[in-house]
């Protein structure tokens, strides 16, 4: 493999507060190539969001390296696109102007912005929507035009937590759907984290199970089907046997989780 | 969920409510305290010195009107509170935003505050006529303490509610900390604030009043006071009644003007 674009090493994070401390993540060892599109799945509570807040420089690790390009993450910075699962669109910027506002933040013209923004507004079909306010849109375009503002200055990964995660289910698949479609089309790196198996396994190049607390890597499926992907591809056999592949790994870690571990295995 | 026929609706948990349906209840309301009122004054059920009738305190306002007393003290009183209610927000402005962004600073001041918000304002108005007389500076003190320390603690819950994530959203975008104080919590935090002020300008009202009633030579404190003496219960209600007339004024406009300011909270 080529230099990953983004490289985690023994990586550990231990929150210390009042009430005691608590391992969220233990040697945990990922790389994501140029292009790639990894998915992180695990129970609720399993670190994998901490391990997207280091990534993006929001958290820092206890122990280990995290690197992008080589270069280690000491903080926030706008060759990481951030999505998250709130949201976070400003209420009183019109959807167009949420986009414009990282625009500006990256230092691009207003006139620029201006551009840029409208292109990405057409780039997750909200075409005809760049006046409504957050409170007029729709849980899933909402979550459109983050997607769109974290593209727009063009970072070098994209990290989205559970950004579907708020969704009902239709509107999730068409939510995968477009991420796929752009993806394909633009050829981003990506980490995803969702706790939705099937998401997981349709959107991307391979699927990272982790652990419960302390998180750690378990498993990391290579998700070998054909792209472009098509949603009419999850009846079939190949994916549904990638589907049992993770969903027997992160079974077991589920079970325990929620204590379901004697009553069932 | 089940389905509410006619008014049943207006009464049952989470109802829905028609603007209409709610301002025909809240006249009725009036309208019917009025009627009581009225009907008691005139079957002559209590004394006139104890509780006078409608049509004795609309003259005794009237006349009042007349003689431009009603105005002069309807002026000096929302003077005092104007003044007095803009240098308690425009202090306590910073101070809340402050207190409720940088936690090291909350440590600082806001156990002081809360300790302060808990002495009776009443008991300060002695002191501060001893520290500035009985002239308008002791009012807008008055009025300063009893508004100021509401107003910093509700200011800083209303930034501390800020999403967390807003602020990573800023942090993702490397803007520096005081841009995304200033292009993100704040636009974030100001409808909260709007009625966080809403809501303290009504309190201001009382402590005005209070400040007019101990030590006051107008206003219209102060002319309740004087009406006491005279058993001009009249004037009392009157003067009552306006007051009551005032602070619903105040607070509808602030709700009026937040809607225009907020508009884009709601769904059109």
């Amino acid at each position: 493999m080529a230099e990953p674009k983004l490289s985690v090493r023994n990586l550990g994070k231990t929150f210390i507060s009042d009430r005691g401390t608590t391992v969220a993540l233990e040697g945990v060892d990922l790389d994501i190539g140029d292009n790639e599109f990894v998915g992180l799945v695990g129970t609720s509570g399993c670190g994998k969001s901490t391990l997207l807040s280091i990534a993006a420089g929001l958290e820092t690790q206890s122990e280990g390296e995290i690197r992008i390009d080589g270069a280690d993450i000491t903080g926030p910075g706008l060759d990481r696109g951030v999505v998250f699962q709130s949201y976070t669109l400003l209420p009183w910027l019109t959807a167009e102007q949420n986009v414009e506002f990282a625009l500006r933040a990256s230092g691009r013209s207003s006139a620029e912005a201006a551009s840029i923004a409208r292109d990405h507004m057409r780039l997750v079909g909200l075409t005809g929507f760049e006046k409504a306010y957050p409170a007029e849109l729709s849980g899933g375009m909402k979550q459109r035009v983050a997607i769109a503002r974290a593209l727009s200055y063009r970072p070098k990964m994209l990290l989205m937590d559970e950004p579907f995660g708020a969704l009902d289910a239709l509107t999730r698949h068409h939510m995968q759907e477009l991420l796929t479609g752009i993806w394909e089309q633009h050829r981003l790196t990506v980490l995803f984290i969702t706790h939705d198996v099937e998401e997981a396994v349709y959107l991307s190049d391979r699927v990272a199970v982790m652990t419960n607390r302390p998180g750690r890597i378990k498993k990391i499926v290579p998700i070998d089907l054909p792209r472009p992907r098509r949603y009419t591809m999850a009846a079939s056999p190949e994916f549904q046997a990638l589907h049992r592949e993770v969903m027997d790994a992160i079974r077991s870690e589920s079970l325990a989780a929620a204590g379901f571990a004697e009553a069932l295995e | 969920m089940r389905k509410q026929k006619g008014l049943a609706r207006l009464f049952a948990l989470g109802g829905r409510i028609r603007a209409v349906e709610f301002l025909g209840i809240a006249v009725a309301v009036f309208a019917v305290l009025g009627l009581l009122w009225f009907a008691t004054t005139a079957a002559g059920l209590v004394r006139p010195l104890f509780l006078p009738s409608p049509g004795q305190v609309l003259s005794r306002l009237g006349e009042l009107w007349a003689s431009g007393q009603l105005l002069a003290d309807m002026g000096i009183s929302i003077y005092r509170i104007t003044l007095g209610f803009l240098i308690s927000t425009v202090i306590a402005l910073p101070i809340g935003i402050l207190i409720g962004s940088y936690r090291g600073w909350e440590a600082a001041i806001e156990p002081f505050v809360d300790f302060i918000r808990y002495m009776p304002v009443v008991a300060f108005v002695p002191l501060t006529i001893l520290w500035t007389g009985t002239g308008d500076a002791q009012k807008f003190l008055i009025i300063f303490i009893g508004t100021f320390f509401q107003q910093v603690l509700l200011v800083m819950d209303n930034v501390k509610s800020v999403p967390r994530d807003f602020i990573n959203l800023g942090r993702t975008l490397e803007m520096p900390e005081w841009r995304i104080l200033k292009g993100i919590v704040l636009p974030s935090a100001l409808p909260a604030i709007w009625d966080s002020l809403r809501i303290s300008l009504g309190w201001a009202w009382t402590w005005l009043v209070v400040a007019e009633l101990v030590a006051a030579t107008s206003g219209l404190g102060y002319r309740i006071t004087t009406a006491q003496r005279f058993f001009q219960t009249d004037l009392i209600f009157g003067y009552l009644l306006i007051l009551g007339i005032l602070g619903l004024a105040t607070d509808q406009a602030m709700k009026y003007l937040g809607r225009r300011l907020f508009r884009y909270l709601e769904v059109r």
